[in-house]
């Protein structure tokens, strides 16, 4: 290894000094509507040092050694919690989940009830997932706690819109002018809906893409009012995909059939599954990526999906640095 | 705030070839040491005693980066404002002489931070300390292996190191203030 | 039993019963209203002077639910005629959706047996089911309960989703000259539904009502009165296409009434995400906005409002529906549907006439004369201040402001959204039937 790695330094950097924490005020991290172009930029300055810890042998720094943090699940879910799990680990914190799925509530415990249980029990940090949009907030109301929204109903997922939106930098760069189209059941998705709060500051243009019964009948009222001038609607996906930059297909559950929202599944697939032929008409280097877990087949195809221009692994591992930034942030000071 | 100048360019290029050549002798030689400087202003001047070396020995010698955010031990204190930056160490330090270098030794905090922050990195053969200024008022025990200078500091003073690649000028200044502050320096 | 004579003196009069709008006074013998005029020169034993007040007929709340038997946790009648009082209102009828609901003559003499006890302080009346047990399957024996009482027909919380037993009920309650008073929600387009279908549910990811699982069956039930000739009286209107339909039925001359809450009127769903008093708890997912017909939006506010000055909504009913700390301290999507009403609702309604919107004599027609029209005054003679009627009467501070503290409530049901809110206009006593049954401990009223 020659020693001029010098030209690195400052180079990457520039003179630029550490960024400032001043405007980081926040308690929780509930959803992504008040989070400032300055706040995501501090997030993702530190993702990058996170990165680097990632990329070790040894993959454990001390910063949050004492620190408790729980995970509380009340519904399924693989990915998103091992990836809060192992961003905590590898910052040093312990660690306790709760199937929250299968204890207190089978026992009809409430939901305030299981979250003060937690509180007494001095935990730091409760990263909580649950399948009614708004429970996050109903912890954060009452609680002293730290509270991390996991995923609440359809509402929010904002470690997932940062995760994407910081995967989208790493790949293209600068976002602005840039375009991504977010395909499919926008209806029920909370990743939608924390992406299109997280992009409004980047100057991207967002395009909605799903069948009308999968549009929620206020969106475009919601886009106007809140000053989401960048996101439009489009039914149509080989009109949405033209010059598209990054392409976002979301996960279809088997359960829009059966109650009617799509007409068949066959349907569905002609008409918005992202395969060759239709990413074709996007940018020749757009980008693909997806929140998981995939139904390969139905809202993507095999190829698209591992194909060069997939991203969807180092969203996973981006997800790890993302959490640990972010887990940083919160739990490491007592911010009242 | 008065400040007051306590080294100046030439001062600072002086004191860090006196060093360069402190460390050569030490080590006696250059082969198999490696330069670590502490984020943000060790790491330029972990480039420079690097680069005087280089010249005087004719041999490469590897300089890494280190970011001692998350090992920090006032993470949780009400006062944390440190962005966490990347490290940036691209050789093993295994059975390396590893030069830790930093730009003012106060507390000794930073360093035993820096330590660990080391030791997860892999296992060197020794560990050695270069300060350009040691202003006293330790906390740990902690002690530089070569310092460029001694200055006694009260508590209420501030040293600040201006290095060019940072501050665009090289210079040393010590401020006094109103109260102490409680510098994790 | 003989009462004391009871005078109220320099009070502003409005009945609009009888067109009065006037500084008089009201002399009242026996709980019965002797005279009510500018010139009374008689005294009395007790008297009010209720200068700067305003006096009108005791208010009539045709849509409340007192949860007794089955629920009293929320609210017992007892506990709901205190509120009652306390909100000017004399006369109120409870919903049947009870454990059990009031399907038979039994279970609604056992609610008049409890509305006996609370007869010194307000009226009681009950409404009966449409169905047996609100299945909407197979109607009650709808004689039974008029014979047991009943002001009218409703299967409240529940609509009566058949068609063909909705015509069945229609024959029948026609046949009695009692009203149907149907809760209007096509439960197939409302499966889920957390909030009013618009722009908030999109931001909140929560699940909208449409407006039009309210007019549907709204348009349903004008078609079926018309072809049945029944009373058809369209409780908790909340949308402005409903309010269009309700105004297009009645210049048919169909026999067909509205009434609307005070919180459609003055509240949208925006509420839901926000609360003017805690503006750091945005967005609040606030369960205390969780109400069913849900809070629609500003243009649905201004048509219910428009409805309520062109007469198109004969009456304000509360809605009052207590609920448990317990029900509404919980996911938004799991809380309990419901406003507790009472003791907020003419404090709030005033909001509208300090904004030039209602002016105070329309809003208290709506809430006095209004209401006893849709009751056919079969059940007394109220809402008016004639003489010989019934000494309902409500003394009003129109400017008087306070500040709402659920914590202060009569009603067990603690659970209100204009909690925090500094409301303008309140209720300074409530007469029933010649008796001061509540008197607000604040300064104003002199013997």
């Amino acid at each position: 290894m020659s020693m001029h790695e010098t030209k690195s330094w400052p180079a990457g950097q520039g003179t630029m000094l550490p960024a400032s924490m001043e405007s980081w005020n926040h308690k929780h991290i509930l959803d992504l509507d008040d989070f400032s172009r300055e706040e995501i930029d501090l997030v993702f300055e530190i993702a990058d040092g996170m990165v680097e810890i990632l990329a070790r042998d040894v993959k454990k720094v001390p910063t949050l050694r004492g620190k408790t943090i729980a995970t509380m699940f009340f519904e399924p879910s693989t990915r998103t919690r091992a990836s809060f799990e192992l961003a905590a680990k590898y910052l040093g914190a312990d660690t306790v989940s709760l199937d929250a799925a299968k204890s207190s509530v089978a026992k009809g415990e409430s939901l305030i009830d299981s979250l003060r249980t937690l509180q007494a029990l001095q935990v730091d940090t409760i990263i909580i997932r649950h399948p009614c949009s708004g429970a996050p907030y109903l912890a954060a109301k009452h609680l002293e706690t730290k509270i991390i929204n996991a995923g609440d109903g359809c509402h929010a997922h904002p470690s997932q819109g940062l995760l994407d939106i910081y995967t989208m930098r790493k790949q293209l760069g600068d976002l602005s002018g840039r375009k991504l189209v977010i395909i499919g059941d926008i209806m029920h998705s909370r990743v939608a809906r924390s992406n299109l709060w997280g992009t409004r500051n980047f100057d991207i243009k967002v395009i909605l893409c799903a069948p009308p019964a999968l549009i929620p009948y206020g969106l475009k009222q919601w886009t106007e009012n809140c000053g989401l001038h960048h996101v439009s609607i489009e039914h149509d996906l080989d009109t949405a995909i033209e010059g598209a930059d990054i392409v976002m297909p979301l996960r279809l559950q088997k359960e829009r059939q059966q109650s009617g929202l799509i007409s068949s599944m066959r349907e569905y697939i002609r008409l918005y599954q992202v395969n060759d032929a239709r990413l074709s008409r996007a940018k020749p280097g757009a980008i693909i990526m997806h929140p998981g877990p995939m139904n390969e087949g139905i809202e993507i195809n095999h190829d698209v999906a591992y194909g060069k221009r997939s991203l969807i692994e180092q969203q996973v591992t981006n997800g790890v640095a993302i959490r640990m930034a972010l887990l940083y942030l919160i739990a490491g000071g007592k911010i009242r | 705030m008065s400040e007051k100048i306590l080294l100046n360019s030439s001062d600072i290029e002086r004191v860090l070839v006196r060093i360069a050549h402190e460390i050569v002798e030490h080590n006696k030689g250059a082969r198999n040491i490696a330069f670590v400087g502490i984020k943000t202003r060790g790491v330029p001047l972990a480039q420079r005693l690097a680069k005087i070396i280089q010249t005087m020995e004719q041999v490469d010698i590897p300089v890494g980066s280190l970011d001692i955010t998350l090992y920090r031990d006032d993470v949780s204190s009400l006062s944390f404002k440190h962005v966490v930056q990347q490290t940036n160490v691209p050789f093993d330090i295994t059975n390396k002489h590893v030069i830790l270098v930093d730009d003012v030794f106060y507390t000794g905090r930073s360093i035993r931070a820096a330590l660990d922050a080391l030791i997860d990195l892999g296992r060197p053969e020794t560990i050695q300390l270069a300060v350009l200024i040691d202003r006293g008022h330790r906390e740990l025990p902690i002690r530089a292996d070569f310092v460029g200078k001694n200055i006694p500091t009260a508590r209420n003073e501030e040293i600040k190191v201006y290095v060019s690649e940072v501050d665009a000028v090289d210079k040393v200044a010590v401020m006094r203030q109103e109260g102490g502050k409680n510098e994790h320096a | 039993m003989k009462k004391n004579a009871l005078l109220i003196k320099n009070a502003r009069i409005i009945d609009p019963a009888n067109d009065i709008d006037m500084i008089g006074s009201i002399l009242i013998k026996d709980g019965i209203i002797q005279q009510t005029g500018g010139s009374i020169t008689d005294s009395a034993p007790q008297i009010i002077d209720a200068t700067g007040l305003v006096a009108c007929p005791g208010f009539i709340d045709l849509h409340c639910h007192l949860r007794e038997p089955g629920f009293e946790e929320k609210e017992t009648v007892a506990s709901g005629a205190a509120a009652a009082s306390r909100g000017g209102f004399t006369t109120i009828c409870c919903m049947p959706n009870t454990n059990p609901p009031l399907d038979n003559a039994a279970t609604i003499d056992y609610v008049n047996t409890l509305a006996a006890r609370e007869s010194g302080r307000v009226t009681i009346l009950t409404v009966g089911c449409i169905t047996k047990n609100r299945e909407g399957r197979e109607i009650t024996d709808m004689s039974e309960l008029a014979g047991a009482g009943c002001v009218g027909f409703s299967d409240d919380g529940s609509p009566v989703s058949s068609s063909r037993i909705m015509v069945l009920a229609m024959l029948k309650a026609a046949s009695l000259g009692l009203p149907i008073i149907d809760h209007c929600e096509d439960l197939e387009l409302s499966h889920g539904g957390q909030m009013n279908d618009g722009w908030v549910a999109a931001r909140l990811g929560l699940k909208g009502i449409p407006a039009a699982a309210e007019e549907s069956i709204i348009a349903r039930d004008i078609v079926l009165a018309e072809m049945t000739g029944a009373g058809l009286h369209i409780t908790h209107v909340s949308t402005g296409g409903a309010v269009k339909l309700i105004r297009e039925a009645k210049s048919k001359g169909l026999k067909i009434t509205a009434d609307v809450t005070p919180h459609h009127l003055t509240l949208t769903d925006e509420r839901i995400a926000s609360n003017p008093v805690k503006p750091e708890e945005s967005p609040a997912f606030d369960t205390l906005a969780k109400v069913n017909p849900p809070l629609r939006s500003a243009a649905d506010v201004e048509a219910l409002i428009q409805g309520i000055n062109d007469g198109t909504i004969n009456a304000i009913a509360t809605d009052h529906a207590p609920h448990t700390d317990e029900e509404k301290l919980c996911e938004f999507e799991l809380a309990a549907s419901g406003i507790s009403g009472f003791e907020t609702a003419f404090g709030v309604l005033m909001t509208l006439v300090h904004a030039g919107k209602i002016n105070l004599n329309t809003l208290i027609a709506r809430m006095t004369i209004g209401p006893s029209r849709v009751l056919i005054n079969r059940f007394g003679r109220t809402g008016t201040l004639a003489a010989a009627s019934p000494a309902d009467i409500a003394l009003l501070d129109v400017n008087r402001q306070w500040i709402v503290d659920k914590n202060n409530l009569l009603s067990k049901g603690k659970n209100t959204p204009f909690d925090g809110y500094t409301l303008k206009g309140t209720v300074v006593a409530t007469i029933h039937r010649g008796e001061i049954v509540y008197r607000n401990s604040s300064p104003g009223i002199a013997q």
